[in-house]
């Protein structure tokens, strides 16, 4: 047996960039023994477009569009995150009406990048129906997002202090349309693979962490949740209008593939249990603070008063004056924890502006997660991690 | 984290800490670069701070407006207690080298080879530090002051296939 096991090589295989399975942005150096991976080298930064450098050069509002280009698939928590980071640095508070609309488009945005993970994951496992039906059903949200902001993938609809706009007409009767439509394909997703055979034995087992080292290494949201820490900062640090939300917070057991997805799917129920009640209370009134010093001034005293003009200038210019301080502001965003750490020396520009994105931290558990297992069980660990390009490389 | 856990910490650490503010997210703690590996071993093991997690590892360049230009700064958290923690060390251009904490908290690693890659910052006797984001033949660390956001860099000569495989 020792003879056979001399005569074993290791192997170095190159998975990715360019492979279909690596979303074009990872590149894993896998050193494998027969089937076996026994070291993996990730090795990431292919997307790496200089985040930070550009903040410190653009003065406070001028970067929501680049906050859009973090997770691609859920902009408007990012835009969302990072206008809470200034507004707490600042030390305003938004009106009630907004508060309500953000948390609803926080929740459309987390269905819709829990959809794109199961979609992409069950489609590199050969579940090609399953894709199309989530593509179906991220539409419908995709399309309410840009009758509302006019983009579909960047927004850039946040406001440091409010909104770009306020909802349209019938907006949330028609976002109640989409509801049951939606459930209607997680059912149905659900039925074509939680207990399907060929889906559990790719998923289950393969891709384990323990609860131990996912926290130490700095694993947030549904991948720490799977592995059985009941943490969510929408319960334990309640932010926008959470603690007045009735939602539970599914916690899986065993940490591998099958848990992060069942996790993912728990959390698309949750979220819509959540949009109807927001829409049920969502109250009228404004959605901008009155403070002219953070908010551009309305459009009629812009054109008809020189008071009107000055501030619209000078904000546009010299930047929102924000205070002198530091803060390190966490919201749950889809993947877990997006945290803005911004520096500000009281100009309109940021010294600093640094993002703890989830996708980094979950990409450094990876070699943990598919050392020991088989080189096929890459594939679905890296789609239920649901690694994000642009929030990782930044 | 309440008040008389701040007030032991600051008497178990008198000689180490620089300074302290109660600032308006979680205390922070600008800490002796000698006593980094110390105190947060004590952040680790002391059964009322419990930080569980070192959430977030970066820089910052206070280029040319403080004397010692480098910040590096931590954030630390507890599930346990649910509270947070910023700690600071403060380093001179000439003398940029901090121990790494990879040892007490695996998952600093890539953290401190972000803040290696971009900020030029050593952190001595880190298991593995490359760069991360950027590639090897990289010149400069982008995310320093000095360094003009429209600097070209030079073309990278073509890499054979054996020698991509491991990056200096």
């Amino acid at each position: 047996m020792s003879d056979l096991n001399e005569r074993v090589q290791e192997i170095t295989i190159n998975m990715g960039p360019s492979h279909p399975a690596m979303h074009g942005t990872i590149r894993l150096l896998l050193t494998l023994v027969g089937e076996k991976v026994v070291k993996c080298d990730t090795q990431i930064g292919y997307l790496h477009r200089a985040f930070e450098k550009m903040c410190e050069a653009n003065i406070w509002q001028a970067i929501f569009p680049y906050t859009d280009r973090l997770n691609y698939v859920s902009p408007l928590m990012n835009n969302v995150g990072y206008a809470q980071a200034v507004e707490r640095l600042i030390g305003i508070d938004v009106p009630e009406r907004t508060k309500y609309i953000r948390v609803l488009l926080c929740e459309l945005s987390r269905i819709a990048d829990h959809l794109t993970c199961i979609a992409a994951a069950s489609m590199e496992l050969g579940a090609f129906t399953v894709f199309l039906y989530c593509m179906e059903a991220r539409d419908l949200i995709w399309d309410r997002i840009e009758e509302l902001t006019g983009a579909r993938v960047t927004p850039a609809y946040v406001r440091i202090g409010g909104l770009a706009r306020d909802l349209p007409e019938g907006f949330n009767e028609r976002v109640c349309s989409i509801l049951p439509k939606i459930e209607k394909v997680i059912s149905e997703v659900d039925g074509l693979l939680t207990n399907n055979p060929i889906f559990i034995d790719r998923m289950r087992g393969t891709g384990i962490i323990s609860s131990k080292d996912a926290i130490e290494i700095g694993f947030t949201g549904p991948c720490l949740r799977a592995t059985g820490v009941n943490h969510d900062l929408r319960k334990r640090q309640p932010y926008l209008i959470y603690d007045r939300l009735e939602f539970e917070v599914p916690v899986g057991s065993r940490g591998d593939n099958y848990d992060r997805y069942m996790v993912r799917m728990e959390e698309m129920r949750q979220s819509i249990k959540i949009i109807r009640q927001v829409i049920k209370d969502m109250p009228d009134g404004k959605i901008n603070i009155e403070n002219t010093m953070y908010i551009l001034p309305p459009k009629e005293e812009v054109y008809n008063t020189i008071e009107g003009v000055v501030n619209h200038f000078k904000l546009i210019i010299d930047g929102i004056q924000v205070p002198k301080g530091e803060i390190y502001d966490a919201t749950e965003a889809a993947n877990g924890e997006l945290g803005f750490y911004l520096v500000s020396d009281g100009s309109g520009r940021p010294v600093k502006c640094r993002v703890r994105s989830p996708s980094f931290a979950l990409m450094q558990g990876l070699e943990k997660m598919v050392v020991g297992g088989y080189l096929a069980d890459v594939i679905p660990t890296f789609g239920s991690i649901n690694m994000i390009g642009g929030e990782c490389d930044r | 984290m309440n008040r008389e856990l701040i007030l032991k910490i600051k008497e178990d650490f008198a000689n180490d800490i620089i300074s302290f503010v109660e600032d308006r997210d979680m205390p922070v703690f600008v800490i002796r670069r000698e006593a980094l590996l110390r105190f947060v071993t004590f952040l680790k093991e002391c059964a009322e701070v419990k930080m569980e997690q070192v959430t977030d590892i970066t820089a910052v360049d206070w280029f040319k407006k403080r004397e010692e230009r480098f910040e590096v700064v931590y954030h630390f958290y507890s599930y346990t207690f649910n509270h947070r923690l910023r700690l600071k060390v403060n380093l001179f251009e000439n003398d940029a080298k901090v121990p790494t904490i990879t040892e007490i908290f695996s998952g600093a690693n890539w953290f401190e080879r972000e803040c290696y890659d971009m900020y030029g910052i050593i952190f001595l006797n880190h298991p593995d530090l490359r760069r991360i984001l950027l590639y090897p033949e990289f010149v400069g660390h982008p995310l320093r002051k000095d360094y003009p956001i429209d600097k070209r860099q030079p073309l990278v000569k073509l890499r054979r296939p054996e020698e991509s495989r491991e990056r200096p």
